[in-house]
């Protein structure tokens, strides 16, 4: 094990903010998108809460019904786009995957760079358009609503082009970074879980982006110019349009939740301290749901005027997406069966991930069966269940990986205590916001509301209450890592004792992550061996 | 025991024929849901209580023994859940077939939505707006479309919902089973007054809603769950014009009859007479049922559904005919459509086709037989 390296970690190699800002290291790069997306996820936050408190009562508290459709679309723009979609990939994926195939960098570091800069520009011009000019469409742009709202749909649109291109080349770069760049020894099969997960995310990104790109510029053009393609009023098809749009954001469902997957199978072998009940069912069935993925969109168009047999298809396509993610559900908790657990932090965040993935999970199901969607399509249950997914899925995930790699990136431990209780209160607050919007769903509330009938009140109340204390355990959770960062103890190089390969370089990692070339003779979940053993069979000295 | 559950699951009553078998499905994928949830996470916390590192007597740094979960455990996990969810499918997709096949008795409405209100017009021409009077115990088949963007028409106690599209029609369907009054939420985001864009149906007993058609003054219904301002004391008009009527003038006002006929005798353009219903040959040999839509779409993009034999000539109606409009001059089409109702041939087409209109040649087709009379289809 390598306690002191030789050479300065990557944190201290070179400071400034011009070595910052022009660097090419992907360790550096990652953490700027993860400060980036903290930074949009508390902004996001802040519109949720904006929502949430004007929810309270049906009559105007805050503001009025134009503010609260800007307010929602800003809401779901911010999140989907500026958050969700960069967090784990563009982030961790950036600071950890490259050591965890015992590469220097990735294959392209320049292109990393850019990624970021396109990403920020793209974040401005779309935060700009929404905040400045005001986009009361909802973040999914339908059509002819889109067409025709007096509001700045084109610009943001812009915005989101310019971000996709960043998604394209960060995933192009993980691809050839997986496939030309991995350490000498390593399989494929020795990789560990989350770089498959990475790869599948990053398939998606560079197959399923462009076509939103498409979309967006169909959507501008009639905006702007008036070609009318989704028009109705002058030939065009506005289901045309939903057809588009799904075809890319529903696999885009998938980027967000496949990284959040490989966190969750590297914290469970870490923590139950064993190999996974079964590699290779997790590995390909990320590949499965990055495929099954592009064949499910349909299911958003039950109550469009979808004929029988198209929504028969789409349902049974969707319930494929379950059944993979089934077989990693059940794999996690097969790898704790016959363990020796270690309880911290990130397994913690992993239990508050386990049962809300499962839940969100199947009732995604239960929105696919036909016949149930109908009575729920476009109402908050609909709300409650990618909430489930993005926030008690990915979010939890994204705080997981926080916590679980703040050792490897700052080289400082947390307090463990204030850990657990913090991610008890986001499972707290997070069921107490979004549960109650499942029984709103099923009384019929629609989505996107400024007002709703008295009934819906108390249900509203809840939910509201419970989305301040999410918001809190939110602030209290970074808080605790910033609190950490500075005055934290020192962090061994492998605190939690894995056997995964970026726990084989010093904390933090020196700038090229390993002293010398890293060569590895084993695979990333070889708990049978000893410590000793494993670390002298992936060294780099 | 039924009541229990709805109640617990925040479900509004079930007002419809439809809502207590989609409530049934909902019961037991929300079942499987919870208790799938509970067990994983339950599960997951007693492995980790049972084989905590202090128990088991592990040292972080020790080397465990390698498990391998067998293969058959995941298979017969894995086949269980899919058989689980090809059985919500295979429930779901029937129920789903019986709300988009309205009973052949149903009773026709016309309903147009636009920000942000809902109108509503009955083939007698009566009209309402935001109130949709319905008897009770008799299948209601909504023809809807849009003037603007895209609406979405719900009916929470009836378990119902459509889009109300823009330049097409759909249709959704229900039979209430009790009298009373149901809000309509509109779903699909519509603009700032969104939330704003609520209606009611009137489900009235034969003897009121026989009393409503004749004019009578809107009958009072105990528990009226919205009152939109503007929506519920609408007078409605004491003189309806049928549709029908309607649709004559409008057909002769913007020229239709200079090319269609009404007697079933094909001219420039096919016959009004005859047509509705029938299986029509396309100019690219695929055939069409002429039904609502494909009528309504051939007023809007002629050269789109060219029939077979006629030329293309037709200009649209795009922009000047309003969605009313177009209902009535449909509506007229229906009247005067061949009583044999599935089996009737399309029309033949015009004794003289023009030169720079071949026929096109379909090999595999069905052919219609010549010049069968439709003439005496008419009512």
């Amino acid at each position: 094990m390598i306690e002191v390296s030789p050479v300065p970690s990557f944190l201290a190699a070179k400071t400034g903010p011009r070595a910052w800002l022009l660097t090419r290291d992907h360790k550096r790069i990652g953490l700027m998108f993860l400060f980036a997306t903290v930074a949009f996820l508390f902004l996001g936050g802040a519109f949720a809460m904006l929502l949430r408190t004007e929810l309270v009562r049906p009559e105007r508290d805050l503001f009025d019904a134009t503010m609260y459709n800007r307010l929602f679309t800003m809401h779901g723009v911010v999140m989907v786009f500026l958050f969700m979609i960069p967090s784990i990939p563009a982030g961790f994926g950036n600071f950890v995957l490259p050591i965890m195939i015992g590469a220097r960098d990735v294959a392209f570091p320049r292109l990393n760079l850019a990624s970021f800069y396109i990403y920020l520009i793209g974040a401005f011009v779309t935060l700009g358009s929404l905040v400045g000019g005001g986009v009361d469409t909802g973040w999914t742009f339908y059509t002819p609503y889109s067409s025709t709202s007096p509001t700045a749909v084109a610009p943001t649109a812009i915005g989101i082009f310019i971000i996709g291109i960043s998604s394209i080349i960060t995933g192009i770069n993980f691809i050839t970074t997986v496939h030309t760049m991995r350490a000498k020894g390593m399989r494929w099969h020795d990789m560990p879980l989350f770089v498959w997960s990475i790869y599948a995310t990053s398939i998606i990104q560079v197959l399923a982006t462009p076509v939103l790109g498409l979309t967006l510029v169909l959507v501008g053009l009639d905006h702007v110019l008036g070609i009318g393609l989704f028009d109705p009023r002058v030939g065009g098809d506005p289901v045309l349009y939903q057809h588009l749009f799904w075809f890319y954001s529903h696999p885009a469902v998938y980027i967000m939740i496949l990284p959040a997957m490989g966190v969750i199978s590297e914290i469970v072998c870490t923590f139950a301290h064993r190999n996974p009940a079964s590699y290779r069912a997790i590995a390909y069935s990320s590949l499965g749901i990055a495929f099954v993925g592009f064949l499910t969109w349909g299911h958003h168009l039950f109550v469009s005027g979808m004929s029988e047999t198209d929504a028969a298809i789409f349902g049974v396509l969707s319930m494929f997406v379950a059944v993979f993610s089934a077989i990693k559900v059940f794999t996690w908790t097969g790898t704790l069966y016959r363990a020796s657990i270690r309880l911290g932090t990130p397994l913690g965040y992993l239990f508050a991930f386990l049962f809300l993935f499962v839940f969100g999970g199947m009732t995604g199901v239960a929105v696919a069966t036909q016949s149930l969607d109908v009575p729920w399509h476009d109402t908050y249950f609909v709300v409650a269940h990618f909430h489930f997914i993005m926030v008690g899925g990915t979010t939890t995930a994204f705080l997981a990986a926080w916590h679980y790699w703040f050792p490897k990136m700052f080289g400082r431990m947390y307090d463990e205590r204030v850990g657990l209780l913090t991610a008890a209160l986001v499972f707290g607050g997070f069921f107490m916001t979004f549960f109650p919007q499942f029984l709103l769903g099923n009384a019929g509330m629609p989505r996107r509301y400024y007002s709703y009938p008295d009934q819906y009140q108390a249900l509203h109340v809840l939910s509201t209450g419970g989305s301040w204390a999410l918001g809190l355990a939110m602030l209290l959770a970074f808080g605790q890592l910033v609190v950490a960062w500075r005055k934290g103890p020192r962090a061994p190089a492998n605190p939690w004792h894995s056997r995964s390969f970026e726990w084989s370089t010093s904390s933090p990692p020196p700038e090229h992550n390993f002293v010398g070339p890293f060569v590895v003779r084993r695979g990333a979940y070889d708990y049978d061996l000893t410590q000793e053993e494993a670390d002298a069979r992936s060294t780099d000295r | 025991m039924n009541e229990i559950v709805r109640e617990m699951l925040a479900l509004p009553p079930q007002a419809s024929t439809v809502a207590a078998e989609i409530d049934l499905l909902h019961f037991w994928v929300i079942g499987v849901t919870m208790f799938g949830a509970t067990m994983i996470a339950a599960l997951a916390l007693w492995f980790t209580v049972r084989y905590r590192a202090s128990r088991v007597g592990g040292k972080p740094s020790d080397a465990v023994e390698r498990v391998q979960t067998p293969a058959r455990i995941e298979i017969g996990l894995i086949a269980l859940l899919v058989l689980l969810f090809l059985s919500w499918w295979v429930v779901g997709a029937r129920q789903y077939s019986r709300l988009q096949t309205p009973p052949d008795d149903a009773l026709e409405i016309w309903v147009v939505a636009k920000q942000w209100m809902w109108k509503f017009t009955d083939a007698e021409g009566n009209e309402s707006e935001s109130r949709l009077f319905v008897p009770v115990g008799q299948p209601v088949k909504l023809v809807m479309t849009s003037r603007d963007v895209i609406h979405s028409f719900y009916v929470p106690d009836f378990r119902v919902k459509m889009d109300v599209v823009p330049g097409r029609y759909t249709t959704v369907w229900f039979e209430a089973t009790a009298t009373g009054s149901y809000p309509i939420l509109c779903t699909e985001y519509c603009g700032t007054e969104h939330s704003g864009m609520r209606g009611e149906v009137v489900v009235l007993s034969p003897t009121e809603y026989a009393r409503w058609l004749r004019g009578g003054k809107a009958p009072q219904i105990a528990g009226i769950v919205y009152r939109e301002p503007g929506a519920a004391e609408r007078e409605i008009p004491r003189e309806s014009i049928e549709l029908v009527d309607q649709g004559e003038r409008i057909a002769a006002r913007e020229g239709c009859l200079r090319c269609h006929t009404t007697d079933g005798s094909p001219h420039i353009g096919p016959s009004f007479a005859g047509l509705y219903d029938t299986l029509v040959t396309m100019q690219d040999g695929s055939v069409v049922r002429a039904d609502e839509a494909y009528l309504t779409a051939s007023m809007m993009d002629p050269r789109e559904h060219i029939h077979a034999g006629f030329p293309p000539v037709m200009p649209s109606y795009r922009g000047r005919l309003d969605p009313g409009e177009t209902a009535a001059l449909v509506e007229l089409i229906r009247e005067l459509a061949p009583h044999e109702r599935w089996d009737t041939p399309a029309q033949t087409p015009s004794p003289k086709p023009d030169d720079r209109y071949p026929e096109p040649d379909a090999p595999g087709l069905p052919t219609y037989p010549p010049t069968r009379g439709v003439a005496g289809a008419i009512k």
